[in-house]
């Protein structure tokens, strides 16, 4: 996947406020890559732009050297809240994607009961969600992106609801179901440790208008525990990142008077 | 709603049953409170008119009211199943517009913006100054009457269904949108099922609305019905059998009423789990 200089300005009685400003990338396949940088920088609007909801002003997407600029359906999208319905199963909710790819709703329902056990959902295939924690909520929202079958996965924050404990465990169990799934996860993140502790690559967004300032590569073995969290090479990683988004001093929070922030 | 995140799994086995006795425990908590105040009230009613002997065409006791309603069970009987005809036939158009109207504008960008103020306008029209025009242009039929129904209740359907439809909000929207979903699609899988709960709401505000406007149109002027009924006994001073209409009409509210519920409860099955635990 390609980002090649998209630039993007969003319309403002006080004339166009630019928030993409050249934001260029090559992701390969199968990498886990998170973007993080500091709030109000623009994440989401990049997440958007990748995801075909929002269209660049200019700057091309290309995924296997196709241009797949604003359009959707090219990535499993994965937003921030779990955005499971209530007048569907879980299993059924797990399917939608597929339903909405036109599979037959039988077999679409099937495959999810199929891959819901991986995820932890086993027995559960025809509860609501309202019948869910938190966790496992997020982890119907996850299989339902999964099941979908894109190369890539985009995942807007996908565990900033949870509490530390759960967050941790989702940690490790998001880990292994890209080990066993290998697709190219791109994640939007905040969190300076959830970012090493997941990614290959960490693409460090500048403040707005945000282009990107750093790319880290993650050097630690897979699959990490918490030992990797005392590692020499994570502590370096954290450290570089937190100094980066705090560094320059413009990274602090700013007064944000658009939508593109939140 | 505000239960959606809590959740031990292993409630979920017996979750059930819970929720039936849930239900009735909740039903015998809604309808006694009511029916006792109506019990006293009614006492207190028949003790007053004991007391003052004041005049049944005044003010008959609520006995006098049942024993002669009784009497005339036949005659009200017919009466009362002229104005659920009524109601029925109106309500049914008005659902049908209602639902036209809405999905209308919300596949229409814009729409709702020009038609939405106009639905309001339509409800600041004094049905006492309409529903006599009607009589007039239309005759004492069926059509009428109709038109008085459709008028006094698609528009809370029609700003039900319009809401409803968006009650998923824009990120359930750009998710559908991201797998690629159609126009027709984001309605079918998110829109239509998001706005039902509301519809509900509506359609229970509305039905009573009905009832009203199909006694309304008929005390105008028809040739059978409660509302008549009410008038020609009004103009014999026979308010004993006014009151024993007026009751019966409540009753077939009430009934209406109820069977939205019931109807809910067979479509909307999720939104009455979410509210059992909330």
């Amino acid at each position: 996947m390609r980002l090649d200089d998209l630039r993007l300005a969003f319309p403002t009685p006080a004339g166009p406020l630019p928030v993409l400003d050249g934001v260029s990338a090559t992701i390969g396949r199968g990498e886990f890559v998170s973007i993080i940088g500091p709030s109000g920088c623009g994440k989401s609007t990049l997440f958007n732009s990748m995801a075909g909801l929002l269209q660049p002003d200019t700057g091309r997407l290309l995924i296997d050297d196709i241009d797949r600029t604003s359009s959707t359906a090219h990535c499993g999208y994965m937003p921030q809240q779990d955005l499971l319905f209530p007048w569907r199963t879980i299993a059924q909710n797990a399917a939608l994607g597929l339903e909405v790819q036109g599979v037959p709703r039988r077999e679409a329902r099937q495959r999810a009961r199929d891959l819901l056990p991986e995820f932890g959902l086993g027995g559960f295939e025809d509860a609501r969600p309202s019948e869910l924690s938190g966790g496992m909520r997020l982890r119907v929202a996850l299989a339902r992106t999964v099941l979908q079958e894109r190369d890539v996965l985009l995942l807007d924050e996908p565990l900033g609801a949870l509490d530390a404990l759960t967050r941790t465990e989702m940690q490790d169990w998001l880990q292994r179901v890209w080990s066993r799934h290998r697709r190219t996860v791109i994640m939007v993140t905040h969190d300076v440790r959830e970012a090493t502790y997941l990614s290959d690559r960490i693409l460090v967004l500048g403040p707005r208008p945000t282009r990107i300032v750093k790319d880290v590569t993650v050097r630690l073995a897979r699959p990490r525990t918490i030992d990797t969290l005392t590692d020499p090479e994570f502590l370096r990683v954290e450290a570089l990142l937190l100094r980066e988004l705090r560094g320059d001093g413009s990274a602090g929070p700013r007064a944000s008077n658009s939508p593109a922030t939140t | 709603m505000a239960g959606r995140r809590s959740l031990a799994p292993s409630s979920q086995v017996s979750f059930p049953r819970a929720r039936t006795s849930l239900a009735r425990t909740s039903l015998a908590r809604t309808v006694l409170p009511p029916l006792a105040a109506l019990l006293v009230l009614l006492i207190g009613w028949q003790l007053y008119v004991m007391l003052s002997a004041v005049e049944p065409r005044i003010l008959p006791s609520p006995l006098r009211v049942v024993e002669q309603g009784w009497r005339q069970r036949e005659i009200i009987a017919d009466h009362a199943l002229a104005t659920l005809t009524v109601t029925l036939i109106g309500f049914g158009i008005s659902l049908v517009v209602a639902w036209v109207l809405a999905i209308w504008i919300d596949f229409v960008p814009g729409l709702r913006t020009a038609v939405l103020p106009l639905l309001v306008a339509s409800q600041t029209l004094p049905i006492i100054a309409i529903a006599p025009l009607m009589i007039l242009w239309f005759g004492f039929g069926l059509l009428p009457k109709v038109l008085v129904i459709v008028l006094v209740t698609f528009f809370p359907i029609a700003l039900g269904l319009i809401e409803g439809f968006s009650a998923a909000g824009p990120r359930a929207g750009a998710l559908l949108r991201a797998m690629g979903a159609s126009r027709w699609q984001q309605f079918r899988y998110v829109r239509l099922p998001a706005a039902l709960p509301r519809f509900f709401t509506a359609l229970r505000i509305g039905i009573t609305y009905a009832v009203v406007g199909a006694i309304f149109a008929e005390y105008v002027g028809a040739v059978e019905g409660l509302g008549i009924y009410m008038s020609l006994q009004k103009n014999s001073f026979r308010t004993d059998l006014v009151l024993a209409a007026v009751a019966v009409t409540a009753a077939l509210s009430v009934s209406l009423f109820l069977v939205t519920y019931l109807v809910e409860r067979l479509v909307v099955p999720w939104n009455r789990a979410g509210a059992g635990r909330g």
